[in-house]
């Protein structure tokens, strides 16, 4: 097996380099379906009352969508259902850390440095799989060992535990595939996440439709997603032990593919070859606006698309969401709550709306930072070397960050309210009524983008600061009416003041309000980027 | 004519580093000047004080007869700056990055852009990712160069060039000379600044130590020499011109000031040579000697 030779000395090596990380994203993962656990033993203590919990919020579409179905109202169920992003966030990981082992190494010329010494052909992807197939055993070991010390049965524990694991592995395998195609390590994540994200939405669209155990009429397509098939073990409900063979045979089929491929290409190759760029640049490519429109376009038309189909899915399935609640008093009421209508089918769509606001605020984030991105590697010096002032530079990206949320958040409501108007017969009047709900959600999306600019422009170091702040946001909006805390202390998230557009009363103030103050903050970060050195390590 | 580069007392702190403590640098119309000095001197730090990215603690700086941090976009036309680390955007290829650079400044002269990329040997097609060290630099060099700039400011230019590239490299500074441009090129490299520079300011933990055409720096130009014999060494240690003088058996290494370079050779054809090596001192070897020296003697 001289293919493998020098596995071992990589092992070591991978683990040596990322010993902090590691074991940090192992223990964060692996602690909190045991706090679930806890809290929801806290919660609700009786079996009267996680059947209400069930019944009104955990088998709520726009839930069930989000995290994923929920079968039964035992702790282990409801504990399963909501740490069902943890197993997407482990897949992210997964496939990051596979790529950086692999093609990144490959790309920054170190693999040559040791593809020199005695190495098998395998060694590199071995190697990494070997650590990240370990992480994610690890992982579910731990968090169904804090299961089982949270009180919950062995046996469902075990399979929710192995679910995780094996979601994070095949993702592993598809960062090893991905590594194999392209040249740049960007361009192999860009694939990995690519795969990711369409599972992520197959398994959205599969669920979408559905509530609480009963899938929703097209729940074949959370089959056809890796990321669908944990939740479909039944943990704590009559477990299915053989849905785990899926991501088994999954990951040993992509395994199959990636190593050959790898052997018969160049070390720095891709299967893809890179292609040649013009000599010259174009009529567009005249300043720092040409160039922002370089790097962000792609980003750009990727959340465009990706929204446009989530739209689809969000208003194809709301009309037979608003069925499946029918006649359910708690749901409808928390339902009527949360969106502000009456309707159940366009409360639905209400909430999960100002749900993209929140993913919409991450574009925005993600613009905004990207100037600083550039600052640090070194390419802001040279442009602002030029008669393009600081402003300009800086404009340039936040126009970005300003209008692509705007884009995002309309192409949403249009597909929504196209998909919706084609399900209840009235095109014509769903699309303008909810390309208004996904406008009203821009405000806020701005007030975050304003605020990772003036980061960027203020206190550089701690810009990515930003994306905590948004993570606060998101936390206030999913538990802040479960943990009932007080208005006051929900009113610190921007998103919500957005107005429930398809209530019968409300007011454009707050939207006012809330360009108001992203405007502020736009203002001040250009002024404070006028005063500091650039670059600022 | 105004004075293209004019900086005194210039002071700037980054936390309690002091990168710049109290730095003086004078560049003439016209001329080639030679930034000397070895890494972590401050030569970078200074150019960004010139270029208005950072601002000075104290001092002042004049670029061009304007303050580079107030009128940084107007003095910004009139030059083109090189960084020392080319760093460029993955999916744009050179091409497009060295005609974006020359818009941004302002326009860039599209036969000398042609001559350029052909002296250079660079495919302008290329995708950032995809050049290496020393392309990623020729395409920032090909940017400035092609340009109409009255004034170039180069940041260790030539890193990560060969010395063929490094030939073409000196003699488009020649010609941006002859053209009429001011020049201001900082190098860790005496020979390199020897090659180009009419005058060369030595910058040392951020003060200017020396100042001067190069022959009234010719103290600092000596050769290192390794020697293997044929007989004992005898002779060496007399010669003026001649310093840290190491004799073992039949080896000898001794460093000596040009001048005194052709006596020193014939003592050794003398003895009988086996073996010569002889190359430039680098410039933290020559730093170290000669500034060393000098603290302990005040």
């Amino acid at each position: 097996m001289t293919s493998f030779t020098g596995t071992r000395h990589l092992v070591r090596l991978i683990m040596r380099r990322d010993r902090v990380v590691l074991p940090i994203w192992i223990l964060l993962l692996a602690v909190l379906p045991a706090s679930y656990a806890s809290a929801y033993t806290g919660l609700y203590p009786t079996a009267a009352e996680r059947a209400a919990y069930l019944a009104g919020t955990a088998s709520n579409p726009s839930i069930v969508a989000l995290l994923g179905p929920v079968y039964g109202d035992s702790i282990g169920a409801l504990t399963v259902q909501r740490a069902g992003l943890l197993a997407v966030i482990a897949a992210l990981v997964s496939v990051l850390m596979v790529v950086r082992h692999t093609r990144t190494e490959e790309e920054a010329g170190r693999r040559e440095l040791l593809g020199a010494t005695v190495l098998g052909r395998y060694a590199g992807l071995t190697a990494a799989l070997l650590v990240t197939y370990a992480a994610n055993v690890l992982l579910g070991l731990l968090a169904a060992g804090g299961l089982v010390a949270a009180g919950l049965p062995g046996t469902g524990s075990l399979l929710f535990g192995a679910g995780m694991a094996l979601t994070g592995i095949v993702f592993a395998t598809v960062g090893g595939l991905a590594a194999q195609l392209t040249e740049s390590a960007g361009g192999a994540r860009g694939i990995g996440l690519g795969v990711l994200g369409l599972a992520f939405a197959l398994r959205l669209g599969g669920d979408a439709g559905g509530s609480g155990g009963t899938g929703g009429s097209a729940e074949w397509l959370s089959w056809l997603s890796p990321l669908g098939w944990a939740a479909r073990g039944r943990a704590f409900a009559g477990e299915r032990w053989w849905v785990l063979l899926l991501p088994v045979l999954f990951s040993a089929v992509l395994a199959l593919v990636a190593y050959p491929v790898s052997v018969r290409r160049d070390l720095g190759a891709g299967v893809f070859p890179p292609r040649l760029g013009p000599a010259s640049a174009g009529a567009l490519l005249t300043g720092p606006f040409g160039l922002a429109w370089r790097l962000h376009r792609g980003q750009l038309l990727g959340w465009t698309v990706g929204f446009g189909l989530l739209g689809l899915v969000l208003g194809g399935a709301a009309d037979a969401a608003g069925d499946a609640v029918e006649g359910n008093e708690q749901v409808a009421e928390i339902l009527a709550r949360l969106g502000g209508s009456s309707t159940l089918a366009e409360a639905y769509l209400g909430s999960t709306l100002s749900l993209t606001a929140l993913a919409a605020a991450g574009y925005g984030i993600q613009a905004a930072l990207r100037a600083r991105a550039e600052e640090t590697a070194g390419r802001a010096e040279p442009l602002l070397a030029t008669a393009v002032s600081r402003t300009r530079w800086l404009a340039a990206h936040l126009v970005f960050a300003l209008l692509g949320p705007v884009l995002v958040l309309a192409v949403t409501g249009l597909a929504t309210g196209l998909a919706y108007g084609l399900s209840v017969g009235d095109v014509g009047g769903e699309v303008p009524r909810l390309l208004g709900v996904g406008l009203a959600q821009v405000p806020a999306a701005w007030v975050l983008a304003g605020l990772a600019a003036l980061l960027v422009g203020w206190l550089p170091r701690l810009s990515s600061v930003a994306w905590a702040v948004l993570a606060g946001c998101l936390l206030l909006g999913q538990l802040g009416a479960v943990l009932k805390l007080s208005q006051w202390a929900l009113d610190v998230s921007p998103f919500t003041h957005t107005p429930q557009v398809l209530g019968d009363n409300w007011t454009a103030t707050p939207l006012a309000a809330l360009t108001v103050i992203a405007a502020a903050l736009l203002t001040l970060a250009l002024r404070t980027f006028q005063s500091r050195d650039v670059p600022t390590p | 004519m105004e004075t293209p580069i004019s900086v005194s007392g210039l002071v700037k702190t980054f936390g309690r580093t002091r990168a710049l403590d109290g730095l003086d640098l004078t560049v003439h119309a016209g001329e080639v000047h030679g930034f000397l000095g070895p890494n972590g001197a401050g030569k970078s730090t200074t150019i960004r004080a010139l270029l208005g990215l950072l601002r000075a603690d104290a001092g002042t700086v004049r670029l061009l007869g304007g303050d580079p941090w107030r009128d940084a976009v107007a003095l910004h036309r009139r030059l083109a700056y090189v960084p020392g680390d080319v760093t460029l955007w993955p999916n744009l290829s050179g091409g497009e990055v060295i005609d974006l650079l020359g818009r941004m400044r302002g326009g860039l002269d599209p036969t000398r852009r042609a001559e350029l990329l052909d002296s250079f040997e660079l495919d302008p097609r290329k995708k950032g990712r995809a050049y290496s060290k020393g392309n990623r630099q020729k395409v920032g060099l090909v940017a400035a160069l092609a340009s109409d700039a009255e004034l170039l400011i180069l940041d260790e230019p030539t890193s990560g060039l060969d010395p063929l590239m490094e030939e073409v490299f000196q003699h488009w500074v020649r010609r941006a000379r002859t053209d009429g441009r001011t020049v201001l090129l900082s190098s860790h490299i005496l020979a390199e600044v020897e090659a180009l520079c009419d005058r060369v300011t030595i910058i040392r933990n951020g003060r200017d130590v020396e100042t001067g055409t190069l022959s009234e720096l010719r103290h600092l130009r000596r050769t290192s020499i390794e020697a293997e014999l044929i007989g004992p060494v005898d002779g060496l240690g007399q010669l003026a011109g001649v310093h840290d003088l190491r004799v073992d058996g039949h080896r000898v290494r001794f460093d000596v000031e040009n001048a005194a370079l052709d006596a020193a050779l014939r003592q050794l054809t003398e003895i009988g040579v086996r073996s010569l090596v002889s190359q430039p001192p680098t410039l933290e070897e020559l730093f170290l000697r000669h500034y060393q020296a000098e603290q302990v003697r005040s």
